[in-house]
């Protein structure tokens, strides 16, 4: 099938003025911004993440708050958390749509051991591919937002998908889609980015919020998914992590320690062939001397005979 | 402490009653049947779970090692149960061992003379080397270290969602060393034990070994089981040989 983005023309012989097509096609990585501050908390992003993925119903944990349930569930990809916090002696309810950001530097796929387990498009999706996973569990420790969940039946972890399967079909994520409000929205990464700083800046100069702002942490180079907060200085207060990093182990370890130690192992092993070819074994002393040969060796005889 | 000898001192005894060792004339015992039994179970499962373990330890290695465990899937779940038993089995050894793995005096002789050991500068080993030499020594300490520090993060990695995140991003590297550690000595283990010094994988296997055998690796040992000097009746031998010729 030929693909239309390598058969897009690009030049033309004899063609007076541009090529026609060239330069119309948007850029390939896509976003989901995300503004809480027109968030209402009502959770139709939940419901349509599960009815989406067709996950069966899970039962909750009350813990005195609205939030539906403490975490992310390996079948509750998207969450609504209810954050009480207090600004200037006033109750603020900070509510934020948690799911898997989609870092551009991803902490489960550098974690990850086994061999397809985890995928990056180059949309920026990333992606956990079931059949290849192990269930070891790395992809958890590695993530700086704790999104990868375990499942102790199938013993595979899951995590929300920014719905490929509908972006891959040209259609928004099913949170997106059911948002009401319009605090979601699914573009490029740079309109997503440029339309998020608009509405910081509007939160700053009309609402108030001196320190309203973008979260895209730079520290894993960008997310696919971007929050407008009240207070980017303060994310912690919406239970985001100011500079979200790798673990040195899944980055350094993994990528240039382990290959020195493999080659170290290899090389320990050629080291010790050499020892034994170069000074042979260590026999019981005195060592029992060879049998001496009864015959003469007629090759050896033949051979010097011949010049 | 005294009911742990005890069961270590029944064990020895019912394995020598179950099994058997035959000692030939110019032989000498030198592993009962506790003691092979013992070492045999940890190197199955010490194998086992390197091999297992470094299908999950690089990416290079990934497509090679876990088909022998029947995939990635078999290979993770059965990895901390391989290591748990190789823990298991090495404890006994370590209750068996630790007694003659004392590190002494000679064992600091013996490691100075190193270099002189591995480029065969002597056809006999001094006379102050015992049941195990310093490199034994070192080795089996090494397992000691590393097998507490593997089962330790390995319990850390595998009850991954009790523990905080930089803990288990800690362990893994911490359980990598040790692997590291224990794969080198497993190296030279393995060639000391069959390449280098024939007539060793046999005293693992039957039990035995010859007299030549341990005069000339182990003399210490060779006198404290026969009250014969060592140095004496090699040179007899020798002699013997010269004579015979």
């Amino acid at each position: 099938m030929a693909n239309p983005r390598t058969f897009q023309i690009q030049e033309i012989s004899a063609h007076p003025g541009p090529v026609p097509g060239r330069g119309t096609r948007r850029e390939d990585q896509v976003c989901k911004y995300i503004d809480v501050t027109t968030c209402i908390g009502c959770k139709a992003c939940e419901v349509a993440c599960v009815e989406w993925n067709d996950h069966p119903f899970r039962e909750t944990t009350f813990n005195d708050t609205y939030q539906t349930m403490p975490t992310t569930e390996w079948n509750y990809y998207n969450l609504i958390k209810f954050a009480e916090d207090e600004r200037d002696g006033n109750l603020m309810w900070l509510l934020r749509k948690d799911q898997c950001m989609h870092c551009e530097d991803p902490g489960c796929l550098r974690a990850c051991p086994a061999d397809g387990a985890i995928i990056k498009y180059e949309n920026g999706i990333v992606d956990f591919q079931q059949e290849n996973c192990i269930g070891c569990g790395y992809c958890i420790s590695g993530c700086p937002f704790d999104i990868p969940k375990f499942h102790p039946n199938t013993k595979k972890v899951y995590k929300c998908t920014l719905c490929s399967d509908r972006v891959g079909q040209g259609l928004e994520p099913a949170c997106v889609k059911a948002c009401p409000t319009g605090c979601l929205k699914f573009g490029t990464k740079s309109d997503m980015v440029q339309i998020a700083g608009l509405r910081a800046k509007q939160l700053r100069e009309v609402s108030g919020f001196a320190d309203a702002g973008v979260y895209d942490p730079q520290s894993i180079g960008g997310t696919h998914v971007v929050y407008v907060l009240h207070d980017i200085k303060q994310p912690e207060r919406y239970g985001l992590p100011a500079t979200p990093v790798i673990p040195p182990s899944y980055t350094y370890w993994k990528w240039l320690a382990k290959p020195i130690g493999l080659w170290m192992g290899i090389l320990g092993v050629v080291a010790i062939f050499f020892h034994r070819v170069s000074f042979g074994p260590r026999l019981p002393q005195p060592e029992v001397p060879p049998p001496l040969p009864r015959q003469p060796d007629t090759v050896e005889a033949k051979r010097k005979e011949t010049p | 402490m005294s009911t742990v000898e005890r069961f270590d001192e029944r064990a020895r005894r019912e394995a020598d009653r179950v099994g058997e060792t035959i000692v030939h004339r110019g032989e000498l015992l030198r592993h009962p049947v506790y003691t092979r039994v013992l070492h045999w179970s940890v190197a199955i499962f010490f194998v086992l779970s390197l091999l297992s373990g470094f299908a999950i330890y690089s990416p290079w290695l990934y497509r090679w090692l876990t088909p022998l465990f029947g995939g990635g899937p078999w290979t993770r779940a059965l990895h901390p149960w391989f290591g748990l038993l190789f823990t298991l089995f090495f404890f006994f050894q370590f209750l068996n061992w630790f007694a003659p793995m004392a590190w002494t005096q000679a064992d600091r002789r013996w490691l100075k003379n190193i270099k002189e050991y591995s480029t065969h500068q002597h056809r006999v080993e001094p006379e102050d080397v015992g049941f195990f030499n310093g490199g034994q020594k070192i080795y089996f300490w090494a397992i000691v270290v590393s097998a507490v520090f593997f089962l330790i993060t390995g319990l850390l990695m595998w009850f991954d969602h009790v523990v905080p995140r930089w803990v288990v991003a800690v362990s893994y590297v911490v359980h990598d060393i040790a692997a590291l550690v224990m794969l080198a000595g497993f190296i030279i283990h393995i060639y000391e034990g069959t390449s280098h010094q024939p007539g060793t994988l046999h005293s693992m296997i039957d039990g035995t070994v010859t007299d030549r055998w341990a005069w000339t690796h182990h003399p210490g040992w060779y006198r404290a089981v026969t009250g014969r000097d060592a140095r004496e009746d090699y040179e007899r031998a020798k002699e013997e040989q010269n004579r015979a010729r």
